[in-house]
């Protein structure tokens, strides 16, 4: 694979795209088709793909598996406490009116946190995945 | 403001326990972390019963919508004492971890271990606090998936191919419980329990009814291992680590036991019949053939802990039985013998699992006189098996004492004379055991046998006094179960709370 020119010239145009298109679906779900689960997706899309092309030695350089095991548990982690601000701000649990000014924007904001958690959760676990499978010795 | 929270911390606890432990990436560190959040659990699922017992039910709306659009969490007398149950269980089987992983489990994985368990528990309890038909399913789901790892994590290899096949029976299960949903969804327009039963009167076509109840209840069945649904649990239950199977013998089961009563009581009616069979005939014809072919099953193993799987799924044969009647004494003994089975089948696992960590094997025929050298834990299975067979003194009597009062009440003596004659099948499985391990000149392993630490013998010793402690002096477990068959009742009578 490493002698592949073509694959290799086209995946160095290709990564760049791929990660802002991930931040464009995560930060457009609000209007848009998308959100953090199909950004994650596309996110670690990009990271297989590097692994892919310069093997799965480079792409954990990239994201190392400590990284991974911490960001997995962390995206979910990042959505139970935003649905535990909404108790401290007298609402129920995922409760988002009054985390800002008005309700509307609370909403907005609770929404958008939320989507940043799934974003990671969904990111690392895609990745791990590929990890895993990639990194199985043939028995 | 704790008060007003506590239906939903009750999962949250859990949770967040699962995530830190996950993020400490450290073994000591994540046990206390568990330790810590299922003694906050049980502290939470105990003022949440004391609140259900004083003033009734509980109602909590996620993220402050309205239950016709949101999700509900509602805690009754029914879901009050399985939350207890499921989350004091939590508690001694962690407690139970902290030396059996050492043994166990891969040194790199014990964090993960802890981190299943308590996500695995965050699932039982959501399932058990939700009264949202999908809610419960991503909840089905959240424990289903946790314990496939729990599972395969166990040393044997022989746990891989066990977790496999729970993998694909359970997920054919869940596949099975969200068609129902849907089905239920198509005909009520809702997900909400508290208003699907009260649409049902207005639905002209029963058809999809019937097909969503068929579905569901299959479902369910598969995750309860009702007989001849049971094939997944033995291998899993005897090739998964000792705390893990202590643990999901006495919650995982028991709690879609509690999502069969609630959907068969509360949702489409316990009497209700498909042609010329009932629902309750049908169940109970199962559960017959559960407590004979399991306990005769059970009589002819050799491994301790598949021995004990196999009267597991004998004694849910009970449980399921005591719902069938579906008098209040029989609903009753149901839910009596929902906690008191967790509690000697708790005992009872906890126990083979410390001898197995210290003699190195749970077959039969190699731990002959294990009881000289071991006493202390083969007392507590000794005890627990007892409460197997029902013997008076024994919680399990009791349990079995109101299933019998409940076959009476509902004019079928036969049923009475088949429960106590299932229990002689009892007798013959434990007094192979009890045999073996005290009447037996101590065999090689015996004698070597290792000292057990007090961490492994004392969540073990507590489940098994109050095994005796429920058999002497049945007050609040009975109070418990029968507020919880009341509210069943009440609920199918179409009085609803």
């Amino acid at each position: 694979m490493r002698l592949d020119v073509v694959l290799r010239v086209t995946t160095k145009f290709i990564l760049a795209p791929l990660l802002l298109f991930a931040l464009y679906v995560q930060f457009h779900g609000d209007y848009g088709p998308g959100g953090g689960f199909q950004a994650g997706v596309i996110a670690a899309a990009a990271i297989i793909l590097y692994g892919l092309i310069n093997g799965l030695a480079a792409a954990r350089r990239i994201v190392p598996d400590a990284v991974l095991e911490r960001l997995i548990p962390a995206g979910v982690l990042i959505y139970a406490l935003v649905g535990v601000a909404g108790m401290f701000t007298g609402e129920n649990f995922l409760g988002y009116n009054h985390l800002a000014h008005d309700a509307v924007h609370g909403q907005e904001w609770g929404v958008f946190l939320v989507e940043a958690g799934v974003f990671v959760t969904v990111f690392s676990s895609m990745v791990g995945i590929f990890y895993a499978f990639a990194g199985r010795r043939r028995a | 403001m704790i008060a007003a929270h506590l239906p939903v911390l009750v999962v949250l606890l859990p949770l967040f326990g699962g995530l830190l432990a996950a993020l400490s990436r450290h073994n000591e560190a994540a046990f206390w972390i568990a330790l810590v959040a299922s003694i906050a659990t049980l502290a939470a699922a105990a003022a949440l019963a004391g609140q259900v017992m004083a003033g009734g039910p509980i109602s909590y709306r996620i993220g402050g919508w309205d239950p016709a659009l949101g999700i509900e969490y509602r805690i009754d007398a029914v879901s009050a004492p399985i939350l207890l149950l499921v989350a004091a269980m939590g508690v001694a089987a962690i407690v139970y971890a902290r030396r059996s992983v050492t043994v166990e489990i891969i040194p790199e994985r014990v964090a993960w271990y802890y981190t299943m368990m308590l996500i695995c528990l965050a699932g039982l309890l959501g399932m058990a606090a939700s009264g949202d038909a999908f809610n419960i399913f991503v909840f089905l789901e959240i424990s289903s998936l946790s314990t496939y790892t729990l599972i395969a994590l166990g040393r044997d290899r022989r746990a891989l191919l066990a977790a496999y096949q729970y993998l694909i029976v359970g997920t054919i299960g869940a596949t099975f419980y969200v068609i129902g949903v849907g089905l239920l969804y198509l005909s009520t327009g809702t997900l909400n329990f508290g208003l699907i039963v009260e649409r049902l009167p207005e639905i002209t076509s029963p058809r999809a009814l019937i097909a969503a109840e068929a579905f569901i209840v299959v479902g369910i069945a598969l995750k309860l291992a009702l007989f001849p649904l049971h094939a997944w649990l033995p291998n899993a239950y005897a090739y998964a680590p000792s705390s893990a199977t202590a643990l999901l013998a006495s919650t995982a089961t028991k709690v879609a036991v509690y999502l069969l009563a609630r959907y068969l009581f509360a949702v489409f009616g316990i009497q209700r019949s498909v042609g010329p069979i009932s629902v309750a005939d049908a169940l109970m014809a199962l559960s017959l053939l559960a407590m004979f072919a399991a306990s005769l099953a059970a009589i002819f193993q050799n491994d301790i802990k598949r021995l004990l799987a196999f009267s597991s799924v004998a004694q849910i044969g009970y449980i399921t039985l005591g719902l069938a009647i579906a008098n209040e004494a029989g609903v009753t003994g149901a839910f009596l013998h929902i906690m008191n089975h967790a509690l000697m089948k708790g005992a009872a696992f906890m126990a083979i699992g410390a001898i197995l960590i210290s003699a190195g094997s749970s077959k039969l025929d190699e731990l002959a006189g294990i009881g000289r050298t071991m006493p202390v834990a083969a007392g507590a299975l000794t005890v627990a098996g007892l409460a197997l067979i029902g013997v008076p003194g024994t919680s399990g009597f009791v349990s079995k004492w109101y299933l019998v009062l409940g076959a009476i009440e509902a004019g079928r003596l036969w049923l009475a004379i088949l429960i106590v004659a299932s229990s002689v099948l009892a007798v013959l499985y434990v007094g192979r055991i009890l045999e073996v391990i005290w009447f037996r000149e101590p065999a090689k392993r015996s004698l070597e046998a290792q000292a057990v630490p007090l961490s492994l013998l004392a969540p073990t010793l507590v489940l098994a006094a109050l095994t005796i402690w429920f058999g002497l002096d049945a007050g609040f477990p009975v109070e418990l179960a029968s507020s919880a068959a009341k509210a069943l009742l009440g609920v199918s009578k179409g009085a609803l709370p």
